[in-house]
């Protein structure tokens, strides 16, 4: 089985988020980790692929750090990778990153597309549903449980309430939700084997994309922080009295009762 | 001139830490009150390949280097200083012998099961008439045709408890002083040897230190490692790459104690503001912040220089002094940060005290270094 993972680089989960100058989210000196969700659909990857057999080879599109976390999956025991890099595109949105990494995949074989369901920095969860959508596949979000077999997927996904059970004909694009396993560590061998391992650098170009087609759809007009939290207020007194207080300030002065 | 780690060397010290923050740390407390061997740590870091990290893919280990062990190291002790030792111990005493000294038979045999990390590694040189003056071993062993008769005891010796065999010094030839001593390899179930686990330790408490006794022990001839009669040499070169891992297992816990003592400074308020703020505390951690980093940068040159080849004795005793003096002040400073609750047991602090005592200790004394390192620079000419 040929599967095909699809890992985004972002913020570490305690990074501290800062402007620049130009208003825009400062990269400078932060973290960068694989994708948490995408940590997921790379070793549900890999576990289908030690039942079932095959290759995984993980895709990701960004910019010049992507191949450590390329390396990343490598080291947990993926086959190949290829890092899609980002020069000469001022502005992305999901359309963009979707557009590439469909072109992209339109040239590899596969029987199935992973991907987490969403990314922790911009939570936009549109990438993979784009994807699916342009290849003309079908798929399922979220999913805590997969199976593989007869050339169909069987996956649980959470829905409100409870679970749902969705069969679909593979090729298909599933997104991994917490739950569907625990990921390894890569092992110390896996890491010295991952440098032989293929990665390939392709440039959008490369794809025979440009202009237009890779133009974002969608324009970030401003990026702001959320207003530091006010200090907290400790009302004293007897418990009735404070009680009291405590009910007049939220409807006078938080005004939320 | 280039102080980046490669990117092999930052992936296994990132995943290390990830490991040993999420698996061994929230266990230490616990270790250290029971003094439970934690067995099921040594499993789940021989299945990562840690066991054999520096050694070549041919004899079961990872194919990484020195450095990469060192920064494993590091990571480990900062979570658990007695998984620290257990794992210095395993590699730099217990299998580094095998590894420099051992035919293609005997790494076959000894070596691969260590890597694997089907049983761990221990070195027996230290005997209660010989520490620092190692040299004045007075285990015996005696050539009987096709067998070594070895009689004696050794004091200290991490691991044994849990290895299948043991490598110890012996002397071969009384008349050649510390010239007539070799190595072997001894099983632990050979009829005539008893392991010992006795001790009550002032930290460590997870480390398992053993005494050995010899009573008319028979190994093979074959059990010899090395050259007869250069087992004083050959210890000293084992030595000398411990010496670098001892200062790399310092900076963990240095480190340990500034994370907890600045994650305290920051959220403990007196006279209305954290006490970090005061100057008194500020410059205790810059100092700590400071030492760290020097003793990092020198036990990765020290790593490095082992990895290319070079002579390392010098920097690996300079490394190990300053690193090891520099982990116990790190802690005698982090429970004074703490106050009061630096002194209880409730905090970290007080058992990276007992644990960073011994480095001034094992793998040749503060003392003994400064002997090196005063030889080394030409005083004693
Ligand atoms: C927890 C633990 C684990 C250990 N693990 C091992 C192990 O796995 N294998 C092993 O072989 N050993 C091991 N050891 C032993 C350790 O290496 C020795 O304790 C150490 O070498 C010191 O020897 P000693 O204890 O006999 O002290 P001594 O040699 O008696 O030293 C006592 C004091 O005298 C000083 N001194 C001695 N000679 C001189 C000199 N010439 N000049 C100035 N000062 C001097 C020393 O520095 C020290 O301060 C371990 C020890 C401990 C505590
Ligand atoms: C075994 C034991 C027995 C004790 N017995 C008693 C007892 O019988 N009765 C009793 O009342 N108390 C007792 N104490 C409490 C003891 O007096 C306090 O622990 C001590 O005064 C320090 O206070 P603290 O622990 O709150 O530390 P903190 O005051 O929080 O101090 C933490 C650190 O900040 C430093 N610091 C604080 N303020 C400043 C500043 N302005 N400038 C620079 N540095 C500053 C301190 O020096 C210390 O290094 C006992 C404590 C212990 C551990």
């Amino acid at each position: 089985m040929k599967i095909v993972v699809l890992p985004k680089q972002t913020f570490d989960t305690e990074a501290k988020i800062t402007l620049d100058a130009a208003g825009k989210i400062n990269r400078e000196g932060v973290n960068l980790i694989m994708n948490p969700y995408d940590e997921f659909a790379v070793e549900e990857a890999l576990r289908l692929k030690e039942k079932h057999g095959g290759e995984v080879t993980v895709v990701s599109f960004g910019g010049p750090k992507v191949p450590d976390i390329l390396r990343q999956a490598l080291a947990m025991g993926a086959d190949k990778a290829v890092h899609v890099g980002d020069e000469g595109l001022e502005e992305i949105d999901e359309h963009t990153t979707a557009t590439i990494l469909a072109k992209l995949l339109r040239d590899l074989e596969y029987d199935l597309i992973l991907a987490g369901w969403r990314a922790i920095d911009d939570g936009s969860a549109q990438v993979a549903g784009r994807v699916a959508e342009i290849l003309g596949l079908p798929m399922v979000n979220m999913v805590i449980k997969l199976d593989i077999a007869e050339g169909k997927a069987v996956a649980s996904r959470e829905i409100e309430g409870g679970y749902e059970v969705v069969e679909v004909p593979l090729p298909a694009v599933i997104t991994a939700q917490k739950g569907l396993n625990e990921p390894r560590y890569p092992t110390m061998k896996g890491i010295m084997q991952a440098k032989k391992k293929p990665m390939q650098k392709l440039t959008i170009a490369d794809l025979g994309l440009g202009g237009e087609e890779v133009a974002p759809k969608v324009r970030a007009r401003r990026y702001y922080l959320p207003s530091p939290r006010s200090q907290g207020k400790i009302i004293t007194g007897e418990p009735a009295e404070a009680a009291a207080e405590l009910v007049r300030l939220l409807r006078e002065e938080a005004k939320v009762v | 001139m280039n102080f980046d780690l490669t990117k092999e060397q930052k992936m296994i010290r990132d995943v290390v830490r990830e490991f040993a923050q999420g698996e061994i740390a929230p266990r230490a407390r616990e270790i250290d009150r029971t003094g439970q061997f934690p067995l099921d740590i040594i499993k789940k870091m021989a299945d990562l390949d840690l066991m054999g990290l520096p050694f070549p893919e041919k004899y079961g280990g990872a194919g990484a280097d020195y450095v990469s062990y060192c920064l494993a190291v590091e990571e480990i002790s900062r979570a658990c200083a007695s998984t620290g030792l257990t794992y210095e111990a395993h590699i730099s005493l217990g299998c580094m012998p095998i590894y420099l000294f051992g035919t293609e038979e005997q790494k076959e045999k000894y070596l691969v099961p260590l890597c694997r990390g089907e049983c761990l590694g221990a070195f027996g040189l230290t005997e209660p008439n010989a520490g620092s003056d190692a040299g004045a071993t007075q285990t015996t062993a005696v050539e009987d045709g096709d067998w070594w008769v070895i009689n004696g005891s050794k004091c200290f010796i991490t691991n044994a408890s849990y290895a299948r065999f043991v490598t110890i010094t012996a002397v071969t030839d009384r008349a050649l002083g510390k010239r007539g001593i070799s190595n072997f390899i001894v099983p632990t179930d050979a009829p005539g040897f008893t392991i010992r686990a006795t001790y009550e330790k002032m930290g460590l408490h997870g480390s398992n230190t053993t005494e050995l006794f010899f009573d008319n022990v028979r190994v093979p001839k074959e059990n010899l490692l090395g050259e007869r009669n250069k087992g004083f040499k050959q210890f000293l070169q084992v030595l000398d790459g411990g010496r670098i891992a001892i200062a790399a297992m310092a900076v963990g816990i240095a480190q340990a104690c500034l994370d907890a003592a600045l994650a305290y400074a920051r959220e403990r308020v007196q006279f209305g503001q954290p006490i970090a703020r005061f100057q008194a505390i500020s410059f205790k951690l810059a100092d700590m912040a400071t030492n760290i980093e020097l003793a990092r940068t020198m036990y990765l040159k020290a790593a490095w220089l082992k990895d290319q080849g070079r002579p390392v004795t010098k920097e690996a005793a300079m490394v190990k002094v300053f690193a090891s003096e520099m982990a116990t002040r790190a802690a005698l400073d982090a429970i004074q940060i703490h106050g009061g609750y630096g002194y209880m047991k409730e905090f970290p602090v007080e058992r990276y005290l007992r644990d960073a005592k011994l480095l001034e200790i094992g793998e040749g004394t503060s003392e003994i270094n400064r002997l090196v390192i005063a030889r080394a620079i030409g005083c004693y000419l």
